[in-house]
């Protein structure tokens, strides 16, 4: 099966099994990419484990996303799924607000989502509902702020002595 | 006092202690903090031990001790700078995380490198796994008692980086390789060095081979210990040798090959119980595949026309020095790379290596700018370590300090 067929079959069985659940669906590079709503993430990771055509049992990683200027959808979750006995890699995103950063957890279908969502909670500050010990996993517990959104700077603003102005974002 | 009344007046203790819990779980259970620095555990984790007597009841994890943002700093570097931080991931074998960020990178900008770079990179690769193989391994050999395998060892490790600093001038972070290919050809005293360690190699790996593998006391110790099962395995995505020993044939080389791994010819070893001595053995076998891989890869070599390493693109892979003196075209593009003046594509691509320790992967978005607007690493250590606590309970401490050396568990990766 080639990209393009997996991305339509993948396409139709999640149309068939979750409606107006799948948002989008496109080709970004050489993956297909599917934007599904937030609340029914962990059914279609657990419907695509079980679905016998496709078996995306191995998930290969997840990340966290932020665009400030798309209002009300600011924050947003990847997942990347890898069927290791057909060689199928597809990518699935959920986008939200970043007032209501909320996204049920995958941890029950996966075990080893457990530190990647504590990762991206800590980094992001995406809540992920059911996980069963949401606490910041590389930063100090107490830090008080969710490092990788775009508004915080790399450095301390307050330097005088770096000037940035010709190297840099 | 005897042995008699001593027991006695231990269990009249004990009784004493448990009186008042009246959970039914009468015993008193000890906390051990293995870590952060402790000799056992090379390099900076913590966990916090429920011990009971030797026997390990509960652990937790504690990671970050090293964490110094690397997702973050790279939003704010270009391309070409961001090499550095991979250096320092899985330190043991910098030169691959190198390479797989070229790769992504070149899958972004849609650059296609000439075979011949791609053959060298692949030896480039291949020797680094040969040595992030052998501290892994020798370093089982130390944590089971035999500390001579250890120092045999680092004679070849040694000549791996002598390789390293001929071709790129550092040693263990390494920063090898461009975009759009390699920094310079290979010099011939790399091409001596690495004939030397070719020839160095199959004996010495041959005597390690025979110190541990049949050693009544290495096979004692390491068989059964710290196993996983393929299923579990899989749950927590494990990868890399770690998923092999376990009896799961996926190799990214394999599954989807880049850097025309799809042309050489090697077996991706297995084991059945996902035990220590697996995960040993496993590595020893990838060892033996490497070497055959670079000596197809140097028999490749041999057809692709000399002196070529790089692909012709100005806009990203840096002209000669004395170019960029003397002609105007040169300084105008060395300007551009520097000062990040290139036009980079928009796009988003994720691009995996067979790392050392699994599945290194890159998660790019580029949104234009001369920075990635998001970077993610996937560290094959960060996704396999959650699950060293399963397989350590129940355990002796003795034998959880080997279980993580069998890990292959690094710092730098982990903590990113």
């Amino acid at each position: 099966m080639d990209k393009e067929t997996l991305l339509t079959t993948v396409q139709e069985k999640l149309k068939a099994q979750f409606g107006d659940g799948l948002i989008s669906s496109e080709m970004i590079a050489d993956y297909p990419v599917f934007t599904l709503r937030r609340d029914i993430i962990c059914d279609v990771v657990k419907f695509l484990y079980d679905n016998e055509d496709l078996s995306f049992q191995y998930l290969t990683t997840m990340a966290g996303l932020h665009y400030p200027e798309n209002k009300g959808q600011e924050l947003g979750v990847m997942y990347q799924l890898h069927s290791l006995t057909k060689n199928f890699r597809i990518r699935l995103k959920v986008f939200f607000s970043i007032n209501d950063p909320n996204v049920p957890s995958i941890t029950p279908v996966f075990k080893g989502a457990n530190w990647m969502e504590r990762q991206e909670f800590d980094f992001f500050g995406i809540i992920f509902k059911g996980h069963p010990n949401l606490k910041r996993i590389l930063n100090m517990d107490d830090l008080g702020y969710y490092p990788m959104r775009k508004e915080y700077p790399l450095e301390d603003g307050t330097r005088e002595d770096k000037d940035d102005t010709m190297f840099g974002r | 006092m005897d042995r008699k009344t001593k027991i006695e007046k231990i269990n009249k203790a004990e009784a004493c202690l448990s009186v008042g819990e009246g959970h039914g779980d009468t015993k008193e259970y000890t906390t051990l903090n293995l870590g952060p620095t402790h000799p056992a555990t090379h390099g900076i984790f913590q966990n916090v031990l429920k011990m009971d007597g030797e026997i390990i009841v509960e652990a937790e994890s504690t990671v970050g001790y090293i964490h110094r943002a690397f997702e973050k700093i790279a939003e704010h570097r270009n391309y070409y700078q961001i090499t550095t931080l991979t250096d320092r991931l899985n330190y043991c074998s910098s030169p691959i995380n190198n390479m797989g960020w070229h790769m992504a990178v070149e899958k972004l900008f849609n650059i296609e490198v000439p075979k011949r770079a791609q053959y060298l990179r692949v030896i480039i690769m291949e020797l680094s796994r040969i040595a992030d193989h052998l501290i892994c391994n020798s370093v089982i050999g130390v944590d089971t008692g035999a500390l001579t395998v250890y120092f045999y060892i680092f004679s070849l490790r040694e000549r791996i980086y002598e390789i390293f600093e001929e071709i790129c001038g550092a040693r263990l972070t390494t920063n090898i390789g461009r975009i759009g290919g390699m920094e310079r050809d290979f010099s011939p005293k790399a091409w001596a060095t690495l004939d030397v360690f070719m020839k160095e190699l199959p004996p010495a790996l041959k005597e390690f081979e025979n110190l541990l593998v049949r050693n009544r006391i290495f096979m004692d110790r390491t068989i059964g210990c710290g196993p996983i099962s393929a299923e579990k395995a899989l749950q927590y995505s494990f990868s890399g040798p770690n998923l092999r020993a376990a009896g799961v044939d996926y190799d990214v080389r394999a599954m989807n090959p880049y850097s025309s791994y799809e042309e050489f010819d090697f077996i991706i070893p297995v084991g059945t119980n996902g035990d220590t001595y697996d995960r040993f053995m496993v590595r020893e076998e990838e060892m033996w595949q490497s070497l055959s891989i670079i000596q197809q890869a140097i028999v490749k070599l041999k057809k692709e026309p000399a002196g070529i390493f790089h692909a012709d693109v100005p806009d990203f892979f840096l002209p000669p020095k004395e170019e960029v003196y003397n002609n105007m075209e040169a300084l105008i593009y060395h300007f551009k790379i520097v000062m990040g003046e290139t036009n980079i594509p928009k796009g988003e691509i994720y691009h995996a290596v067979e790392g050392g320790n699994g599945e290194l992967g890159y998660y790019i978005i580029s949104d234009g700018g001369r920075t990635p607007y998001r970077m993610h690493i996937r560290r094959p250590c960060f996704i396999y370590y959650q699950a060293y606590t399963e397989m350590i309970k129940g355990a002796f401490l003795s034998d959880a300090i080997l279980t993580m050396s069998s890990m292959n568990v690094i710092a730098g990766e982990l903590d990113a």
